[in-house]
């Protein structure tokens, strides 16, 4: 039976945190304090003074969200994106009351089970079996619950010959296939789950994924926290954008999710290239610099690649590129391996430019790319949004006819008539 | 079946307990409380022994030290059954309150990832602790035996019936000042170290190595019958010599303290829990 009513209802929901030290964090603090303002004097400016750590103006608060409301509907798959800090794992942690709200309210209809963490209780002493039972029980499973579904848990977890081992024997794959067995087997009608797929390898987070798409066509009510925009919109119907605390858009995943990467990832850095430090790769060779031109000379786009090698020449070196639209998809890759003319050892400092042929129009709009500098095959950095470019409008294309599907650059060209 | 409806909003009240939901999760009691039980003996040679010797050598201890050389007296009874009934009780109130007021801080990485009631922790520590408050209660009554049937001039009394009662007493003394320190030490961190040095000084002031009735100093008499666990330890040592003995007044002086501390510890254990995770 499938009620009208929405089955989270969460409304202006605000919390608040205190940053900085908490005042008078030890019993000799709290004495003191008491004893100063006993004496009638003020004990921030006194204990502040002797460099104590209970300074009460010191405390600032900081609010992790500001007045969220919204609502899901039984059923509904939804997707909880946004940048790091931006309140959607508090979100989470208030729904499942792993904390309380500062202000506001949420409603929940129906048993709510959640899913921080993968393994949450499991204890390295006990065996398999036993936290099997004990994960379970965490999460809020009633005993014949698990006893009913332990062996399809075990029979997902692929560890049935280990049974009998404590945990802390497992290698780190069997551990958290078996913890997510677990907690792929609650059946509560409404599941939170925060980031659980960034473990175990490829494939296990490929049957993870299935695990959880089938769980959602059962008609349960998921809220899924992601920084995995393909998982977010191969898994959810609708999304919710969260930024700074509140709500920016709510709506279709596509919509949202696109605006979402145009917004955070195609946006410009306030930093040098140099100075960042969202990078990947074991920086024996940095990007110092990328960006993109339009040479009006010759009526076409490049690029420059700055770097530095800390070590001598940059030996077997590889540069990648890869130009992608704001609105998401991929527009091509530049690839120096692809190139034989291009020497492989580089000197240990450089810039290498790249022209792009006159014949290739981009449509108008923004764009990003993501930059790696590889030597021997092992990634030295790579820079996920290195540099934010933006096409103007061309006088010669009417690019509004394009329908966004049909292609995202265009070969330059010519079209003539001829009268017969 | 109706859908369970929850409504989660910021509650300032001490007194809403959930204790429906803390009897939803009773499996999760049980098996915290067997987790705690067998993970103790994992990779120890001994095992359980280990909670037999512990008392026998610390009544041998205190029989040489206490006994033998301060010559402090017993009532009649002989040292070793009486220090050994003292120390029952006393260990079964030390490891209630040590593991409820360690239960938040403990656990801190399992509850800001999950949500149980967190009341379960505590309870779950007055369960497991019971487990090995029956061993040393085990090796007790076969010493005791072994006195009796040698005959040492005691004998049990009816009042045995009542053992239930005093040993659950003893753990409502353990956890509800258990509950009052896991609620302070969220805030006083200090108050971690300072626990073993109070529990130390508390064991002076209950009668464990020495007879209540030989104190006769009235303030120092006061100070002991005013502390709950000095009635626990005098009733189950006349219990089971008939020696020695608590008035009913004390008893119900006992009773109403142990039950105000209790009621209040749950209270204010409660009210810390809801946003605990966001200081630790």
């Amino acid at each position: 039976m499938i009620s009208s009513q929405p089955v989270i209802q969460v409304e202006n929901i605000a919390k608040r945190y205190k940053l900085g030290t908490i005042n008078r964090s030890t019993f000799a603090d709290e004495i003191k304090y008491r004893w100063l303002k006993l004496r009638g004097r003020d004990p921030a400016a006194a204990l502040g003074k002797t460099g104590q750590r209970c300074a009460r103006s010191k405390t600032e608060d900081f609010w992790a969200l500001k007045g969220v409301s919204f609502e899901v509907k039984q059923g509904e798959v939804i997707g909880l994106i946004g940048g790091n800090g931006s309140g959607k794992s508090t979100i989470l942690k208030i729904l499942s009351r792993i904390t309380e709200p500062t202000s506001g309210s949420a409603l929940i209809r129906g048993r709510v089970g959640s899913l921080l963490e993968v393994g949450t209780g499991f204890h390295p002493e006990l065996t398999g079996r036993e936290n099997i039972y004990m994960n379970g029980t965490i999460l809020g499973m009633k005993r014949h619950e698990i006893d009913s579904a332990f062996d399809a848990i075990v029979d997902f977890s692929g560890v049935e010959n280990f049974l009998d081992t404590p945990v802390k024997r497992y290698s780190s794959g069997m551990y958290v296939r078996l913890a997510f067995a677990v907690a792929a087997h609650l059946e509560p009608e409404i599941m939170l789950i925060d980031e659980v797929l960034a473990v175990g390898d490829a494939a296990f987070q490929k049957k993870c994924l299935g695990k959880m798409s089938e769980v959602a066509r059962g008609g349960r009510t998921i809220i899924f926290v992601s920084h995995n925009m393909a998982a977010v919109q191969s898994l959810c119907d609708s999304c919710i954008w969260i930024s700074n605390g509140t709500i920016q858009q709510t709506g279709p995943c596509e919509k949202v999710v696109e605006n979402y990467t145009r917004e955070t990832l195609a946006k410009p850095s306030e930093q040098q290239l140099s100075d960042r430090v969202d990078r990947d790769g074991n920086r024996k060779v940095r990007a110092t610099d990328l960006s993109v031109t339009y040479d009006h000379g010759r009526k076409a786009w490049s690029l420059a690649v700055s770097y530095e090698s800390g070590q001598g020449s940059w030996n077997n070196a590889r540069v990648t590129i890869s130009i992608n639209r704001a609105t998401g998809g991929l527009v091509t890759y530049l690839d120096s391996s692809c190139i034989r003319e291009f020497p492989r050892d580089l000197p240990s400092k450089g810039t290498i430019q790249i022209d792009l042929s006159s014949d290739v129009l981009f449509c108008p709009g923004e764009y990003f790319c993501n930059l790696a500098l590889i030597a021997d095959s092992e990634m030295c950095d790579h820079i996920v949004s290195a540099c934010v470019f933006n096409v103007p409008d061309a006088p010669i294309f009417d690019w509004t006819k394009v329908p966004e599907t049909l292609g995202t650059c265009f070969i330059n060209q010519k079209w003539k008539l001829s009268r017969e | 079946m109706a859908p369970i409806t929850t409504i989660i909003e910021s509650n300032k009240s001490y007194f809403n307990i959930r204790w429906r939901e803390i009897l939803e999760y009773r499996d999760l009691l049980w098996f915290l409380a067997k987790r705690d039980i067998t993970v103790v003996y994992k990779q120890t040679i001994l095992g359980p022994v280990w909670f037999f010797i512990q008392p026998i050598i610390m009544s041998v201890i205190f029989t040489v030290i206490f006994g033998r050389v301060a010559k402090i007296g017993t009532g009649g009874i002989p040292h070793f059954v009486f220090y050994m009934s003292g120390l029952v009780i006393w260990n079964y109130f030390n490891s209630v309150l040590g593991s409820s007021a360690s239960s938040l801080i403990a656990n801190s990485g399992l509850l800001s990832k999950v949500y149980f009631p967190r009341l379960i922790i505590p309870f779950s520590a007055v369960l497991s602790n019971f487990a090995h408050f029956l061993l040393n209660l085990a090796i007790f009554v076969v010493i005791y035996l072994y006195f009796f049937v040698n005959g040492s001039g005691f004998s049990p009394t009816w009042w045995l019936l009542a053992l239930p009662l005093v040993i659950i007493y003893t753990a409502m003394v353990g956890l509800g000042f258990g509950l009052w320190v896991a609620a302070l030490t969220t805030k006083y961190r200090d108050l971690r170290f300072a626990l073993p040095f109070i529990l130390q000084i508390w064991l002076y002031a209950t009668p464990v190595i020495y007879p209540a009735s030989g104190v006769v100093q009235p303030m120092l008499k006061t100070l002991i019958w005013a502390n709950p666990v000095s009635i626990a330890v005098e009733m189950n040592r006349y219990m089971f010599t008939g020696i020695g003995g608590v008035g009913l007044s004390l008893i119900l002086t006992g009773v109403g303290i142990t039950a105000f501390v209790l009621i209040s510890g749950l209270f204010v254990f409660n009210y810390v829990q809801r946003n605990f995770v966001d200081t630790v």
